[in-house]
């Protein structure tokens, strides 16, 4: 049975006012991460196929080739879980 | 600097001042070439008065600790500028709950330059000690650390300057500063981390106690049964201040990278920063959706350049710019109050040291006008 883990390297909360979430996928397993969220999420936006800018449950959030993901008004790392459940098993 | 790590722990690996094998004495005498190689890197007088930590914030945690939990008392002063990194403020801040003394916090201009004026108004017969960057890691800006030491000597308070940002990139001389206390750290000056330096005068130092304890900080622990007491006298300086075994081999890179900065010379690369950083002002200035913050007056500023990018949050640049294998920093850069100021949520950061390039500005820029698209 997969879990989040098996995808997720660090869930981070940003400094700044704009609170955030950073989300850093294992390298192994970035581009599968990228494909569940893309067949998941609605795609909003993309730019040079570096970029891609998500709508999920509301939640509106970028996701980097590099295997990172910016979250925005995530209310903790709890909650940031069950989204990543949600999007990646 | 990596050279002499692989040959510190291939040749010389051993504790110091602890042993009478060879080893040991080998270890003893390369840590403290160290001392007093760093020790003429920032004219101090004496090796004495040069002390290895962790880095800038255990430096300035050790002087509010050491000297200011002892020194300070309720009516009394610390003066503070709002440009300061969180280690020059949380400490005082800190032990300010445990001594009752008050903190006063100077004012800084819109652009991020320090008001003068209202940190000088400040001063009275109950600062007792003024706590300043030299270089804020922020917004580069270059502050007289000299006027204020003046000042504060004038009112017979200390002064304490945070160098992390100074001494990496300028000739920083702090007899000719007359600062009491200078901290700063070794990874933002081509040394390793978890080293750093704090430099304080030896007449201050000797007066001070230690701020932690256990070996190589004392010269006698002896128990007297009869009394059954335990009476413990302190090692001389600057081992009074170094409890436990110390990062050996942080210090001895440390000094290797003390030698290559030398080496190419502390003016030229002050001179280097300042061209990137003023044909990387000029070519940011292209970008519409960009917004420099900070003074606009480059020659009072080293290498370091806030910005912020319309509509996108400083996380997003960064890890924009993260996709090309740029890196900067993103947040709050460990300076909210600053922020505060500049009325930022946060802001991105580029750097840069010595081993830049203007190719790799243009690159930047060219990543920049990217995101502007975004």
């Amino acid at each position: 049975m997969p879990t989040v883990e098996d995808y997720v390297a660090r869930i981070e909360e940003t400094c700044g006012e704009e609170k955030g979430v950073i989300v850093t996928f294992k390298y192994a397993k970035k581009d599968d991460a990228i494909a569940k969220i893309r067949n998941k999420a609605q795609l909003k936006n993309s730019l040079s196929g570096i970029i891609f800018e998500f709508a999920f449950r509301g939640i509106s959030f970028r996701v980097f080739s590099s295997g990172k993901a910016i979250f925005k008004g995530i209310k903790g790392k709890e909650a940031m879980h069950d989204i990543l459940a949600a999007l990646l098993l | 600097m990596i050279e002499a790590i692989k040959d510190f722990y291939e040749n010389h690996n051993a504790n110091v001042h602890r042993a009478v094998h060879t080893l040991s004495q080998e270890a003893t005498e390369l840590h403290e070439n160290a001392r007093e190689k760093i020790a003429r890197f920032v004219n101090a007088k004496d090796s004495a008065e040069i002390v290895f930590t962790r880095g800038t914030t255990e430096a300035i945690n050790l002087v509010a600790y050491s000297w200011g939990l002892r020194n300070l008392e309720k009516g009394d002063e610390v003066l503070v500028s709002l440009m300061e990194h969180h280690s020059n403020i949380v400490p005082w801040e800190l032990i300010s709950k445990i001594n009752g003394f008050a903190i006063k916090y100077a004012k800084v201009n819109n652009d991020g330059t320090l008001n003068y004026e209202d940190f000088e108004s400040k001063f009275s017969s109950k600062t007792k000690i003024a706590c300043l960057s030299h270089v804020s890691n922020v917004s580069g800006v270059i502050n007289d650390v000299k006027r204020i030491a003046k000042v504060a000597h004038e009112h017979r308070a200390l002064m304490l300057v945070d160098g992390a940002q100074s001494v990496p990139h300028m000739h920083v001389d702090v007899r000719d500063l007359d600062m009491d206390f200078l901290a700063f750290s070794g990874h933002k000056m081509l040394g390793p981390t978890g080293i750093g330096v704090l430099y304080g005068k030896k007449k201050l130092f000797e007066k001070m106690e230690p701020f932690q304890g256990g070996g190589e900080m004392i010269r006698e622990v002896a128990f007297s049964q009869r009394r059954e007491q335990c009476a413990i006298t302190w090692n001389d300086l600057p081992w009074k201040f170094e409890a436990g075994t110390p990062n050996v081999c942080g210090g001895i890179a440390l000094m290797e990278a003390v030698k290559y900065l030398e080496q190419i010379g502390m003016a030229e690369i002050l001179k280097h920063e300042k061209l990137l950083t003023e044909y990387a002002v000029k070519r940011m200035q292209e970008c519409s959706k960009v917004t420099l913050h900070g003074p606009s007056e480059l020659s009072s500023k080293c290498g370091i350049i806030p910005f912020t990018v319309e509509g996108l949050s400083s996380h997003d640049v960064a890890l924009f710019f993260d996709t090309y294998g740029i890196m900067i920093r993103s947040g709050f850069h460990c300076a909210q109050p600053l922020h505060q100021v500049f009325k930022l949520q946060s802001s991105a950061r580029a750097s840069f040291y010595i081993y830049n390039t203007r190719e790799e500005i243009d690159r930047f820029i060219e990543v920049l006008k990217e995101i502007e698209q975004v």
